[in-house]
């Protein structure tokens, strides 16, 4: 095998190894986060400073009894899981995660790898991935109506008007910096911003980034929008029946889209893994994303959630032709 | 720790009179421009960033400058008013060590759950001798009003609310309940229900001989 097979795969499992065990710390920290915001402790008694408390979750998860409701669709309630974190993780095949890398030669077996920043640059980069995003959301929907329970039917019906509404600001969202750089690889969106602070995208689409962040919010089901599985209002929603491994599933799946979203802000907006002076990229990425994800947790201490119309009216009469009057400046500035 | 001093300020400042402030909110606009107008006013003064700074402040304070809330429950506790209704306690003379009670029975009869048991007989001294005295715990309502009969103050209620016990039996005889006669050093005038309050001196006025 030639050395950029074995730096692919090497990615591979760097991605499925350490993200998702990152989501599965994110719980963990959004946890703590959480309860320093409320001056609480959080987590504080598996470990120190309760760092264990996600293996003792995870054994909890797996341990707990495997339910499925009498007159559930017992095909389509075990699948409905397996699409959410599923599409999650291959989302992430076409997500740029750190610069290109030679392993050192003197490891064995592997030296000498080229680990590239993406799995799979595809031209199509980040089509796809908001495509296996939003064909992700098929898992709550179809979990919902698998469960024979009213919470869950609501649910999958919030889902449905959810998916309407925010997928249509996040892709006009992303339309504008992909005029401005003329390619939807997520390695060019990283090369147009080399050239220091000033060229990152979001001094030239301010608004853009906005929407994306809120339809990322939105996506990745997300405090100001949570309306899948608010507990005051329906239970859980689609969650309602699920419990243990398949439980756990869903919410790998859910902090993984955490990550992803925080990611693609990072790449296309703010100027993704490109050193900035004298700093590495590596750690100037590893820091914007984890700015994404705190503002995520950080936004669920701070406001309260919206209701379904309220949901619609934002994404409908306010975002939308924001984001349409954004292209239509766009467009008119890259033709002239 | 901090929190639980701080806890005791909240308790004074309770005392105080509370100061409610109204939050001037301003006219609801119902429909049309004015809502619009509104909607843009309040998304061009990013009022949610606002709301983002009061919880990283919350954070800051909990994080950096003690303020947080949390008691460890079982390791730390937070202290209870000396009028809190408990667990009974029996106390000691101070001088002779011996038992206060002086087996009157007004605890008994008083007990508006039937749950005070007590037999009584007379010592080599002539002297009440209580010979059996127990409380129903599962009968008890906590009123008090045991302790607030009792002329001796030999009855009244400690601050063990921690009631969970494999045993009904658990705390609720009189040996249980009664001061061990090496922790008598210990033992403190009960300030709570029943008991003469520290401002007595203040409260009795003269009472003119003639009429």
């Amino acid at each position: 095998m030639d050395a950029l097979t074995i730096g692919t795969i090497i990615k591979i499992l760097i991605i499925l190894a350490i993200v998702s065990a990152i989501a599965g710390f994110g719980t963990y920290i959004e946890r703590k986060v959480l309860a320093f915001m409320q001056r609480r402790l959080g987590p504080m008694h598996v470990g120190p400073f309760g760092l264990l408390q996600i293996a003792a979750d995870g054994i909890k998860l797996f341990t707990k009894e495997d339910i499925i409701p009498q007159n559930a669709n017992k095909f389509i309630f075990s699948l409905a899981p397996v699409i959410t974190a599923a599409t999650a993780f291959i989302a992430m095949a076409a997500l740029p995660l750190f610069p290109t890398f030679t392993i050192p030669k003197s490891l064995p077996v592997i030296g000498g790898a080229i680990v590239p920043s993406t799995v799979a640059d595809i031209n199509i980069g980040i089509l796809f991935i908001l495509g296996t995003m939003a064909a992700g959301l098929y898992g709550p929907l179809l979990a919902g109506m698998a469960q024979s329970n009213k919470w869950g039917i609501i649910g999958s019906a919030r889902t449905a008007v959810q998916f309407l509404s925010y997928e249509v600001v996040t892709g006009l969202s992303v339309l504008a910096p992909i005029m401005l750089v003329g390619s939807l690889s997520m390695i060019d969106f990283n090369d147009a911003q080399a050239g220091g602070i000033t060229s990152w995208l979001i001094w030239q689409q301010p608004i853009a980034f906005v929407l994306f962040l809120i339809a990322g919010f939105a996506e990745t089901n997300r405090t100001p929008f949570d309306l899948l599985e608010h507990e005051a209002e329906i239970v859980s929603g689609y969650l309602t029946e699920y419990s243990g491994l398949r439980w756990g599933m869903f919410f790998i799946g859910e902090y993984a889209n955490m990550i992803t979203i925080s990611i693609i802000a990072a790449v296309v907006f703010c100027g993704g893994y490109n050193d900035l002076a004298f700093i590495s990229g590596w750690f100037l990425f590893v820091l914007k994303v984890v700015f994404f994800f705190f503002l995520m947790l950080w936004a669920r201490a701070a406001w309260p959630h919206v209701r379904p119309d309220q949901m619609m009216w934002l994404c409908w009469k306010v975002l939308m032709p924001l984001a349409v009057i954004n292209i239509l400046i766009t467009g008119i500035v890259v033709m002239l | 720790m901090a929190h639980i001093e701080e806890h005791k300020e909240t308790h004074t400042v309770q005392k105080e009179k509370q100061n409610y402030v109204m939050l001037d909110l301003g006219k609801t606009p119902k429909f049309g421009m004015p809502a619009f107008i509104q909607v843009v006013k309040r998304s061009l003064s990013l009022e949610l960033l606002k709301g983002l700074g009061v919880t990283f402040r919350e954070m800051i304070n909990a994080l950096f400058k003690g303020k947080m809330h949390t008691t460890k429950y079982p390791f730390e506790k937070l202290p209870i008013s000396p009028r809190y209704r408990a667990i009974h306690e029996m106390l000691r003379l101070l001088e002779s060590g011996h038992y206060r009670c002086i087996g009157c029975g007004l605890c008994e009869k008083i007990c508006i759950s039937n749950c005070i048991a007590m037999e009584t007989r007379y010592d080599e001294n002539q002297r009440k001798e209580v010979s059996q005295y127990t409380i129903n715990f599962g009968r008890c309502i906590f009123c008090g009003y045991c302790a607030e009969v009792c002329p001796e103050l030999a009855i009244v209620h400690g601050g063990r609310y921690e009631n969970a016990s494999e045993q009904r039996a658990g705390f609720s005889l009189f040996e249980d309940m009664l001061t061990p006669i090496d922790k008598l050093k210990e033992q403190k005038e009960f300030a709570g229900f029943g008991s003469i309050s520290p401002n007595a001196d203040e409260n009795i006025k003269k009472t003119p001989l003639a009429y």
